[in-house]
């Protein structure tokens, strides 16, 4: 066992502490602070990108960091709380399945996502590979997220934190996706937050509230 | 040249609609917009035809067999859906329905739709593809909600957060993909995404990632065409819009996903010279047409009946290039096209037949043809045209594959027959009614827009008798490009 450089080694941290916010963003409950979470995350993801555009001298990994600046740290953050003051939506319901279930499950989807990354890791010439497993474990932690929770808002949240596992994920296996890509994916992804705004207050103007469980009515064969 | 143009004219369209879609005129300065999008769509096919295929643009931009016929189809569909908006959105705006802000938002939301689609069938990257198909996806969402009634809210909804994890799905696809290229194509990563160097490629790519990436690449795309389990979005989003925008999502939409799943596939099967993405695209083909034949008989609103006819016909599509090789493949281009013809048309009639008994009820609409005998025909030209009667395209289609699926794959063979049967008998009982007997339908202030009805019949028609040299010759090498086992 050869000893990690220590860039290589606060890359790692910086991978722990991504899985971790994942798991703090399973438990909170209170829609503000999820979406510090989510700021938290994006802040993270921009350290870890500078860390590797420094080691391996790749300009695109520098303006990706800009973009990951611009748009997950303050951008999105941003339009996010101000979202949350004009609706007034400052807590999620009971979780649909009980708390501590839903950790257990998590631990669960970590092994597995552990698992799954192992053969392409295997593969992989980066530095960074063995952080793929993460990257897997904050995506699905992200998706038993969504399916936990009820309101709009906190599933909103849950999209974008599986957006920003995704983007580790291309970090980790390939030092991040080509230019023209990252650029349309970050366009989509402001371009989905403010649909989404307009549609809550749509919502809201309907049903006087964000709770998903008016939006059920459409069943089959009725 | 004519690229460039093709995605230009629907994203300028998508500009100057924002500022004026709501004058009197924007019904028909969207249909102009569609119009050179159509020439340029026609100047393309031209070129395509005098000289073959075309890469423009440091590559990113490709024209091949495969997609030059789909580019011809949307301009084409969007053309005709442009022209019966016209008369069908005046109607509604005149009944309160929609506001002059709504309007704007529909014209310019309808080009940016159309431009998003342009560039997903046109576009060489991987990326880029994904891309488009997102962004599809969020320009047709407030379209869904565009009259914020609780269930298009709902609708809306749905259809953006199933269809937004399913794509995030395909993103992981993309870039599991772009991995296994990068250590073929080199790492300065200008050209692992582009679909025509990694077609030369092909066998070198690694397998394991591979199979895995066509996973995930399936059950992302395969959301947004609708492929059972995966379609729960599909008949709410259609029932609950604008007429317009049922027939495109419909028409469409549904056509570009499954064209990006077979692009994938081709280079999957390539890597991994196993049966296993025939395998899945036939597991997944027939699951959805079986689901959604059984699912046709509860439906009582006659848009949601449709919507389920297209995830059946969607899974015949898939099943067929699940089993390859170039009868089968020459049958599932030739389906997508007779369907989305079909399709559209039907929409454009139940539009009009909505509008008239002021409902989408199958049991409040009766008697269409009594008080306009073209609706009442167009409807029910279009209802045994999509059940498969000759000498309709969708006939020559379906004999294909079926002909095809008991030499290659007998035991599928009276799964399909079965749900195509049931599919008849459900599709058929809800729609006669409609059609004949006594009637409770009222005029409109404006003449329906029929032409887009029967021009898209002539078609179909035409194609079930004599499909023109050089569209079979298209077909031909796009079956032989995706091939097959």
């Amino acid at each position: 066992m050869t000893a990690l450089s220590i860039d290589l080694q606060l890359l790692n941290a910086c991978a722990t502490l991504l899985l971790l916010l994942s798991f703090a963003m399973l438990a909170q409950r209170r829609i503000v602070s999820l979406v510090n979470l989510l700021a938290l995350q994006g802040a993270l993801l921009l350290a870890a990108t500078l860390l590797l555009a420094w080691r391996t001298g790749e300009v695109h990994l520098y303006l990706s960091a800009l973009l990951t600046l611009a748009l997950k740290v303050v951008g999105l953050p941003w339009l996010l709380h101000r979202l949350i003051r004009r609706l007034n939506v400052y807590w999620d319901a009971e979780p649909a399945i009980n708390p501590s279930a839903t950790m257990l499950l998590g631990l669960l989807i970590v092994v597995f996502s552990f698992g799954l990354a192992q053969p392409i890791s295997a593969l992989a010439s980066t530095a960074t590979r063995s952080t793929l497993g993460i990257a897997i474990a904050v995506i699905l932690l992200a998706f038993l997220t969504m399916i936990t929770r009820r309101k709009a808002m906190s599933q909103v949240v849950a999209f974008l934190s599986m957006e920003n596992g995704l983007f580790f994920g291309a970090m980790s296996a390939t030092y991040g996706m080509p230019m023209v890509v990252e650029l349309g994916v970050a366009l989509d992804v402001l371009v989905a937050v403010l649909v989404l705004g307009v549609f809550f207050f749509q919502i809201r103007e309907q049903f006087d509230s964000l709770d998903l469980h008016h939006l059920e009515s459409l069943r089959e064969g009725d | 040249m004519e690229v460039l143009l093709l995605l230009a004219s629907p994203l300028a369209g998508a500009v100057l609609l924002g500022l004026y879609g709501s004058r009197r005129w924007a019904p028909e300065l969207n249909a102009f917009f569609s119009f050179t999008t159509f020439a340029a769509a026609c100047a393309l096919t031209a070129r395509v035809i005098a000289s073959g295929p075309v890469l423009v643009a440091r590559e990113q931009l490709f024209i091949d067999p495969f997609n030059v016929f789909l580019v011809a189809l949307t301009a084409l569909i969007g053309l005709t859906t442009a022209l019966f908006s016209r008369p069908y959105m005046r109607v509604e705006a005149e009944h309160g329905r929609l506001g002059h802000g709504r309007l704007r938002l529909y014209h310019s939301m309808y080009q940016l739709f159309t431009a998003t689609m342009l560039l997903a069938l046109t576009t060489n990257n991987l990326g880029l593809l994904w891309v488009a198909m997102e962004a599809a996806t969020l320009s047709t969402v407030l379209l869904v909600t565009l009259y914020r009634t609780p269930a298009s809210l709902e609708a809306g909804w749905k259809y953006f957060i199933l269809c937004g994890v399913g794509i995030a799905q395909a993103l992981f696809g993309t870039i599991l993909l772009y991995f296994a290229a990068e250590r073929v194509l080199g790492a300065e990563g200008v050209t692992a995404l582009l679909w025509t160097h990694l077609n030369v490629v092909k066998a070198q790519l690694e397998p394991t990632v591979l199979s895995l990436a066509f996973v995930f690449l399936l059950v992302g795309y395969g959301t947004k065409v609708g492929l059972a389990p995966l379609h729960n979005w599909l008949p709410d989003a259609h029932a609950e819009g604008p007429t317009p925008i049922s027939a495109v999502l419909s028409g469409l939409l549904l056509n570009v996903a499954i064209y990006a799943i077979v692009r994938c596939k081709v280079l999957v099967e390539g890597s991994l010279r196993s049966t296993l993405p025939s395998q899945m695209l036939m597991g997944f083909g027939l699951l959805s047409v079986i689901l959604a034949a059984f699912f046709l008989w509860r439906q009582r609103d006659i848009k949601r009946l449709f919507a389920y006819s297209s995830i059946e016909h969607m899974g015949i599509i898939t099943f067929a290039f699940g089993m390859g090789g170039a009868v089968a493949n020459f049958a599932a281009l030739l389906h997508m096209t007779v369907h989305s013809l079909t399709k559209s048309a039907i929409f454009f009639a139940v539009g009009h037949a909505a509008q008239k008994s002021g409902s989408q009820l199958i049991e409040n609409i009766r008697g269409l043809i009594t008080v306009s005998p073209t609706i009442g025909w167009g409807l029910m030209l279009g209802t045994l045209a999509i059940l498969g009667l000759p000498p309709f395209g969708v006939f020559a289609s379906e004999f294909l594959i079926l002909t095809t699926a008991m030499k290659q794959q007998p035991w599928a063979t009276p799964l399909l027959l079965l749900a195509l049967g049931v599919a008849f008998a459900a599709i058929f009982g809800k729609v006669q009614p409609m059609v004949f007997g006594e009637t409770n339908v009222r005029r409109l202030p404006h003449a329906p827009a029929l032409l887009p009805v029967f021009l898209h019949l002539a078609i179909v028609l035409m194609l079930g008798v004599f499909i023109p040299p050089y569209l079979a010759g298209w077909y031909r090498d796009a079956a032989r490009l995706i091939g097959g086992p």
